[in-house]
């Protein structure tokens, strides 16, 4: 491996990006458009607005990302250069690393960009550092790009390469707690959220602009492997907990318990939680 | 793919491979820059079995297809490939001055013509000095005045030490080749050089010479 050809890739695929204004545009501008018609729609101190759209700035660079890299990466397979690169001093990991870097770059700037209008001008709030969330937005563009550096091998064409987004990439959203918190998820689905899906909802306290109620927010972010595996194989403090229906009646409040219904405070874990992006 | 085929390239030549499409041409050009899997037999190269990493510096790749990016320009193109091979930006300008692309230099490869196309990529496999300059159809499309410059090019490479495998589909560059590897249908009808060949065919023409080889492989 070599830091120099690898920066010569990373350079190459942003250079291919400069010359592609529109699919830079729309990598940058989808996603600040998205969260804005989200803050259009519920209202800026909606519990809704405050429960979704941190996540959601999350999920645009693992959706732009794996579009970008699988069709790049395909196209490199069927023009031929993959191939004459393979009979270079070039290096796979040079190749993938240099990728990483190109793409975690964009990701850097979509998420800031994104960030700064949800954040700064949107009313969004979320309780920690905001600089975290842009990281978590980088680390899913990183798995994005994976999963779409992966999907690529089993497509032949730019055709099958897309139709793999909804294959791969609506699974992964429906589990990433967005829609369902992850303890309150069939128990059936918990192996495939912690270990295949790799994202997983770090709780966050999140405030809406009202300062009255803590809602649970959730951020999507990738675990490494063996952690997964760990959580999978060890049940969760979620897990062997009563019931949902059960703990409602004994009105305790705990970090799941939904909008309203913990007003003496949630869970302080919060902040840990999300850095290690591990579901407690 | 290609059963029984043995053969020798010699160094510092300019060796031709030759037979229509589909006999087999560009698996042995893939075989020997070690890009394709080989069922059995070995291929050596400048003394290394083939896709050795020690080769990676020694050797210029052109595939059939144009394998250069069409977002970028042919300068990007080059200076990219220049930099995997670790080589200097001033051989970027050698090598455009080489097949004859400085004044398309800063233009994106999707907007050149095909011929152009071909002679980006195989700037990109000159880039290097590579020991070895593998060519799948290099002159495909191209104007008679840029063959005949690239074929000038390739004997002066062959002359400075370098070796070609240069495949064709055309049967009037054999004459330019040093030496001939005659293929169809994945075996090896002759190996010789463009006077030998005549000799044994007894045929001026090479076409009718090949046909002759066919015939008698029957």
């Amino acid at each position: 491996m070599s830091l120099s050809v690898t920066l010569a890739v990373a350079r190459r695929v942003l250079g291919q990006l400069r010359h592609d204004p529109r699919t830079l545009a729309l990598a940058l501008v989808v996603p600040c458009m998205l969260e804005l018609i989200l803050q259009q729609l519920f209202g800026r101190n909606s519990p809704v607005f405050q429960q979704v759209g941190t996540p959601l700035l999350g999920l645009f660079p693992f959706v732009t990302m794996f579009l970008v890299t699988s069709i790049t990466m395909l196209r490199e397979r069927t023009s031929g250069t993959l191939e004459r690169l393979m009979t270079m001093p070039l290096h796979k990991v040079d190749l993938l690393a240099g990728y990483g870097i190109a793409f975690a770059l964009l990701a850097v700037v979509q998420a800031t960009l994104v960030s700064v209008l949800a954040f700064g001008f949107l009313g969004l709030e979320v309780d920690g550092p905001k600089w975290l969330v842009v990281g978590l937005a980088v680390a899913n563009a990183v798995l994005g790009s994976t999963l779409g550096l992966f999907v690529s091998a089993f497509a032949q064409t730019e055709f099958q390469a897309v139709q793999f987004m909804p294959a791969v990439l609506l699974p992964q959203i429906l589990l990433s707690g967005l829609f369902v918190p992850h303890d309150q998820m069939p128990r059936a689905l918990v192996p495939i959220r912690t270990e295949h899906v790799l994202i997983t909802v770090a709780r966050t306290r999140c405030q809406s602009s009202s300062g009255v109620s803590t809602i649970p927010a959730t951020e999507p972010t990738s675990v490494p492997r063996p952690t997964a595996i760990n959580i999978a194989a060890n049940p969760t403090e979620s897990e062997i907990r009563p019931p949902y229906i059960e703990r409602a009646s004994r009105s305790r409040p705990r970090s799941s318990v939904p909008n309203g219904w913990a007003a003496d405070g949630g869970d302080n874990s919060a902040l840990k939680s999300s850095a290690s992006g591990l579901t407690l | 793919m290609l059963p029984g085929l043995t053969c020798d390239v010699a160094a510092g030549s300019v060796t031709g491979l030759l037979g229509p499409s589909g006999s087999g041409k560009s698996t042995l050009m893939r075989a020997v820059v070690g890009v394709q899997r080989v069922a059995g037999g070995s291929v050596e190269v400048l003394g290394h079995s083939a896709g050795a990493p020690a080769l990676r510096t020694q050797l210029g790749y052109m595939t059939q297809a144009p394998s250069v990016y069409g977002d970028l320009t042919v300068r990007e193109n080059l200076t990219f490939f220049a930099r995997v091979v670790a080589q200097s930006t001033t051989t970027v300008d050698r090598v455009l001055a080489e097949v004859s692309l400085q004044e398309h230099a800063d233009q994106l490869v999707a907007s050149l013509s095909g011929g152009e196309k071909a002679r980006a990529s195989l700037a990109a496999a000159l880039l290097g000095e590579p020991q070895l300059l593998v060519l799948d159809e290099p002159t495909v499309g191209l104007d008679p005045v840029l063959r005949r410059d690239l074929w000038k090019l390739f004997h002066r490479l062959a002359a400075q030490g370098a070796t070609l495998l240069v495949s064709s589909h055309v049967m009037d560059e054999a004459d330019r080749c040093d030496a001939l590897l005659l293929l169809r249908e994945g075996r090896l009808l002759a190996q010789a050089t463009p006077s030998e060949l005549r000799a044994q065919t007894g045929e001026n023409d090479l076409d009718a010479a090949f046909l002759r080889l066919v015939e008698a492989a029957r």
